[in-house]
């Protein structure tokens, strides 16, 4: 039988997905037991042990110097940046995506500028930002806004595009004007391809996140991450990665299931 | 006066002529079937009447004014597929029109009013024989289904004119025949004008009260889009002979091939 032909059962399938991540914590098991056998005190490689203690330490126990959990502020912390960065961006992408996508006459006006606006490399703005908006709060929302909304609104103008002609006109039969056309027929079946764009645009969210964080903040996982890096404390980044990796799957699933009980229409092939 | 009429009209992109002094005349209630092969132009004149193309010479007239420039709610449409709603279920979707027209701003309609339109929207559904269905969402439809639903949705706002374009193309020679039945029904009661295109001559040999053959009767064998076509028969249906009709179909898959050529 061909290869492109042989299909896995359900349950060689859940076994085959879960191999690699076996092997690479077997890979490095064995690394980091090498190493400390080695040396003690190796920061490289902590391993379990050294690495529960970490996380103990960073999110059951009290801070000496500020008396909070430390990691539970810093998850707080950098949710409410993303929550914040990914929301506005999410809200301009509709509005925008959808003039765009609909209105001629806007499209023509503002379809280039966003195209231009999607190619600019955001990090090389963060300055900028930093510069206008202060250190605070703001430049790090910004950042995400700005790295991820002329993504999305270009997407959302594709899709409202990609809606069938046919529907445009017979909307129109039906005596809509063009406020009618956007808020019942073109909005509600952008919304769920709303939140598809917002899934994908996740993974540079993050990535600007912690970027920002990184270069000026005073509590959030990117922070931490980049701060305990200069005492080599690789067993809290790597519990850090793995929590930030987490929260990032939790969220995708999250929307991935109010997408589906929102729009039941939309991914039982109604579209 | 006439309903619809059409002086010396011509279609033409460009160096490409795809109608070509066409004149016609329709009364109101008329119930008319468009033939052709493909790039005759049908579609094109359908298009033409229900605003989303404008002619490039001549006059199109409804009761003696100029067709408007855009589609409107005078003009019902169903297409071959994508003339629903994907999001709304079939009693929503019938009931759009109604809100639209009455609430410009909202869209929608609530209370008594809403109570109104739905009983509206409920007998409509009878008469089309999806009252089974109304709470189903388009996509659990068949296509026969989907295009009943379409038909529904246009046929509430009490179009003058009902433009059909290949509506039945999508669907099983079986399906098809209950699908004629159900339009002849709702045309004697609505009473409404029809332009119908079919690909499907026997369809159009039948169906209906008139025929309007769209064909070309020059070819340029050198360069096909030269000429552009134009009606070439006009006849009423059921009073015509085997002959003419075999003459038709003739015709027809000669031009045809030549398009194809």
């Amino acid at each position: 039988m061909r290869l492109i032909n042989r299909h896995p059962g359900r349950f060689s399938a859940i076994l085959l997905g879960l191999l690699p991540f076996l092997l690479i914590m077997l890979i490095y098991s064995l690394a980091s037991q090498q190493r400390l056998a080695d040396n003690p005190n190796d920061k490289l490689l902590p391993g379990l042990e050294q690495m529960t203690a970490a996380v103990d330490r960073m999110a059951f126990q009290e801070d000496r110097r500020s008396g909070n959990y430390l990691m539970w502020e810093d998850t707080a912390a950098s949710l409410k940046r993303l929550g914040m960065g990914v929301g506005i961006a999410a809200s301009l992408a509709l509005v925008v995506g959808l003039l765009n996508g609909i209105l001629p006459l806007v499209r023509a006006n503002f379809a280039p500028l966003v195209s231009a606006l999607s190619m600019v490399p955001p990090l090389a703005i963060l300055p900028i930002l930093f510069i206008v908006f202060g250190l605070g709060e703001l430049s790090k929302v910004m950042l995400i806004v700005i790295g991820t909304a002329p993504v999305m609104m270009r997407d959302v103008a594709q899709r409202v595009r990609e809606l069938p002609g046919e529907q445009l006109i017979k909307i129109q039969t039906l005596g809509a004007n063009s406020w009618q056309v956007i808020t019942r027929m073109a909005l509600p079946q952008t919304l769920p391809r709303l939140i598809d764009s917002v899934r994908l645009s996740l993974g540079p969210a993050w990535l600007f996140l912690i970027a920002a964080e990184a270069i000026a903040s005073t509590e959030g996982l990117g922070y931490r991450i980049f701060l305990v890096r200069r005492y080599l404390a690789m067993d809290v980044i790597l519990p850090y990665v793995i929590w930030i990796t987490i929260l990032a799957i939790v969220i995708d699933q999250l929307l991935r299931l109010a997408n589906r009980k929102l729009f039941p229409w939309y991914n039982a092939g109604g579209h | 006066m006439s309903f619809i009429t059409v002086n010396n009209l011509w279609k033409e992109y460009g160096d490409q002529v795809v109608l070509e002094n066409l004149n016609l005349s329709v009364k109101q209630g008329e119930f008319c079937t468009l033939v052709g092969a493909s790039g005759c132009g049908k579609s094109t004149f359908l298009k033409m009447l229900l605003g989303q193309e404008t002619q490039t010479r001549g006059e199109l007239l409804l009761d003696g004014a100029a067709f408007p420039a855009e589609p409107d709610r005078n003009r019902g449409i169903v297409f071959q597929r994508y003339s629903v709603f994907p999001h709304l279920t079939v009693r929503q979707n019938v009931l759009m029109g109604l809100e639209l027209e009455q609430k410009p701003l909202l869209g929608r309609l609530f209370g008594s009013a809403r109570k109104e339109a739905l009983a509206r929207v409920d007998a409509m559904l009878e008469s089309v024989g999806l009252s089974p269905s109304a709470n189903k969402w388009p996509h659990e439809l068949s296509g026969g289904m989907q295009q009943r639903l379409a038909i529904a949705q246009s046929l509430i706002m009490r179009p003058r004119v009902l433009l059909l374009d290949e509506p039945f193309g999508a669907l099983d020679p079986g399906i098809r025949s209950d699908m004629h039945n159900l339009l002849l029904k709702l045309w004697q009661e609505t009473g409404t004008t029809i332009f119908m295109v079919t690909h499907d001559l026997k369809e159009g040999f039948y169906l209906g009260t008139r025929l309007l053959v769209f064909d070309k009767t020059r070819h340029d064998p050198h360069s096909p889009s030269a000429y552009g076509a134009t009606i070439t028969y006009d006849l009423p249906i059921g009073k015509t002979d085997r002959a003419v009709l075999e003459d038709i179909d003739h015709s027809v898959a000669r031009t045809a091939r030549y398009q194809a050529a």
